[in-house]
């Protein structure tokens, strides 16, 4: 068996998701590869080098990878291979971009969001926004899949370098242009790999008393995230929201402050360690998965909550 | 303009799937069906091009079940123009509806393929970006915004963390996501129309597509439920909780 990773990375610095990556292909062989495509990206393929468990670095350093597109990155991929039996991504917006069009190329049947690797080829992931898991045996004889990130933790670092190889091919298909990156910026953590997310919804009323969750969440060196509800009424940006159709996330503490609770929302954070959940109404779905409920008005509850942190 | 826009029949999105009792997959026997969210969201994409647009005509396929027509019926009632289905006895996986999709692409040759970012059954998140592969079109995935400037569209994708711009070259497949619009209702006399709208009923098997599955569904069953929690009175004794026994906090 042998792994070969896509490795996502902006700005020089390699994605955290990466690091839970590489856990998962441990799962699958110790012969594991990771491609860092870019343009000028060899800082990050010298960093990558020092992974736990990666054997071998691959750079492709060529302007037509700059904006890492779908297109020209699978191009790339899919004439590398053979030798590798697997080939993983993070399944983020990066990993599901990319991963479906190389499946189509290399004409196998990718897998999304894979959670739990049972042997080279069982594989288990969530369907039905993670109300059923199904567990499914991939024939084709290459595996490609991405990997839900939350469910494997991050290796570390290591202090010797594994070998780095450098590929010379460009596909430059000339099929797509990025013109426009509008990343938000935060010095708190990334809502995927914070310890702790402070999330909300409707009842939090405006954006105005968002600052509330934000005033909570620096406290507790975490992240900010939202419901459907909250991101719909306007009163965080789109990239906050937790869900099916947002992002998963699994902190240490999730602390879900006047979010209801749908199915669509539950299936983004369930798999966190410990929820807290603050509410009115009592009879809100979210007590039922939370570990400690407090019905409660979040307006009082919040500032209480944060004076008394000390 | 031609657009096509692939649409999924799908468990409706208020039901909560159950396995079947021997948990040998997902039970649908009584699952109210209909038209996936994230496909609606590509309908109306399409329509409101169609809007700005008189030569614009917009057909909604599907590759699926004999019922599937239902929800191509209910893409008519939205507004598009005429349908197609492509009936298979069985579901597919996206990689054999992606190649269905292409055979129907390379006779109908449209100038943009809207798909829904994913399905809410299976949550694949595939087929868009396998119909442009085999195509050979550009993909724009995740798309919140579409702008069509003569023979280019510009896009704009919601990304983790953000979002960028992108332009795609026509002919071009795009997936929706969430916000890219909210979906008209049909009206009732559109529906009425919709029923005398043009629909085609293809045979999966003259297609002559390799739609034999790679996958093998060994199991299908619930996620470990959390353990039921407990009630706080206040917010020290939640924080007492959180430091001393959850240990979450120092």
């Amino acid at each position: 068996m042998k792994v070969l990773i896509i490795a996502q990375h902006s700005e020089g610095v390699l994605d955290a998701t990466t690091l839970n990556v590489v856990r998962a292909a441990l799962a699958i062989s110790e012969d594991i590869s990771l491609l860092v495509a870019g343009c000028e990206c060899r800082e990050v393929a010298e960093d990558a080098r020092y992974l736990e468990g990666v054997t071998n670095v691959i750079l492709a350093d060529h302007p037509c990878y700059e904006s890492l597109s779908a297109e020209n990155l699978s191009s790339l991929v899919a004439e590398m291979v053979p030798p590798y039996s697997h080939i993983l991504a993070p399944a983020n917006t990066f990993g599901k971009n990319v991963m479906p069009r190389l499946g189509a190329l290399l004409d196998v049947q990718p897998l999304t969001d894979v959670l739990h690797i049972e042997g080279t080829d069982v594989f288990l992931r969530p369907i039905y926004a993670g109300n059923l898991i199904a567990r499914i045996q991939s024939n084709d004889n290459v595996k490609a899949m991405t990997v839900r990130t939350s469910a494997f933790p991050p290796v570390t670092r290591r202090t010797e370098a594994c070998t780095l190889e450098v590929v010379d091919k460009a596909f430059d298909l000339q099929l797509s242009r990025r013109t426009k990156i509008e990343i938000g910026r935060s010095d708190r953590p990334d809502l995927g790999t914070a310890r702790v997310v402070v999330s909300g919804g409707r009842a939090v009323g405006s954006s105005e008393n968002f600052k509330l969750l934000y005033s909570l969440a620096d406290k507790l060196n975490g992240s900010v995230g939202a419901s459907r509800a909250a991101v719909d009424a306007g009163f965080v940006p789109y990239d906050l929201q937790i869900g099916q159709s947002g992002r998963v996330v699994a902190p240490e503490l999730y602390i879900a402050v006047g979010i209801s609770g749908a199915i669509q929302h539950i299936a983004g954070m369930k798999d966190s360690k410990v929820v807290v959940a603050i509410n009115k109404d009592a009879d809100a779905p979210i007590f039922d998965i939370a570990d400690y409920g407090l019905v409660a008005d979040l307006f009082d509850v919040l500032p209480e909550l944060e004076a008394q942190l000390c | 303009m031609k657009i096509l826009v692939p649409v999924k029949r799908v468990i409706d999105y208020n039901v909560k799937a159950r396995p079947k009792d021997d948990g040998s997959d997902v039970d649908l026997s009584l699952a109210k069906m209909g038209l996936n969210p994230f496909c609606e969201i590509a309908i109306e994409a399409a329509l409101r091009i169609k809007d700005e647009n008189d030569q614009c005509e917009v057909i909604a396929v599907s590759v699926g079940e004999k019922q599937a027509q239902e929800q191509i019926r209910t893409a008519l009632a939205m507004g598009a123009d005429r349908g197609i289905l492509v009936e298979a006895d069985s579901p597919l996986e996206p990689l054999a509806v992606a190649k269905c999709l292409k055979i129907i692409a390379d006779r109908e040759c449209p100038d943009l393929l809207i798909f829904g970012k994913q399905g809410i059954d299976n949550d694949n998140n595939q087929t868009g970006q396998m119909v442009a592969a085999l195509c050979g079109y550009p993909q724009g995935t995740f798309c919140s915004a579409i702008d069509i400037v003569g023979d280019v569209v510009a896009i704009t994708r919601e990304v983790d963390g953000g979002s960028e711009v992108w332009e795609l070259p026509l002919p071009a497949v795009l997936t929706a996501d969430l916000r890219l619009n909210e979906p008209r209702y049909a009206s009732l006399p559109n529906i009425m129309k919709a029923k005398k709208k043009p629909l085609e009923v293809m045979a999966l098997g003259d297609l002559g597509v390799d739609t034999r599955p790679r996958q093998a569904l060994l199991g299908v069953s619930l996620p470990s439920e959390r353990k039921p929690g407990i009630k706080v009175d206040s917010v020290a004794d939640l924080i007492e909780k959180l430091k001393n026994e959850a240990k979450v906090i120092l």
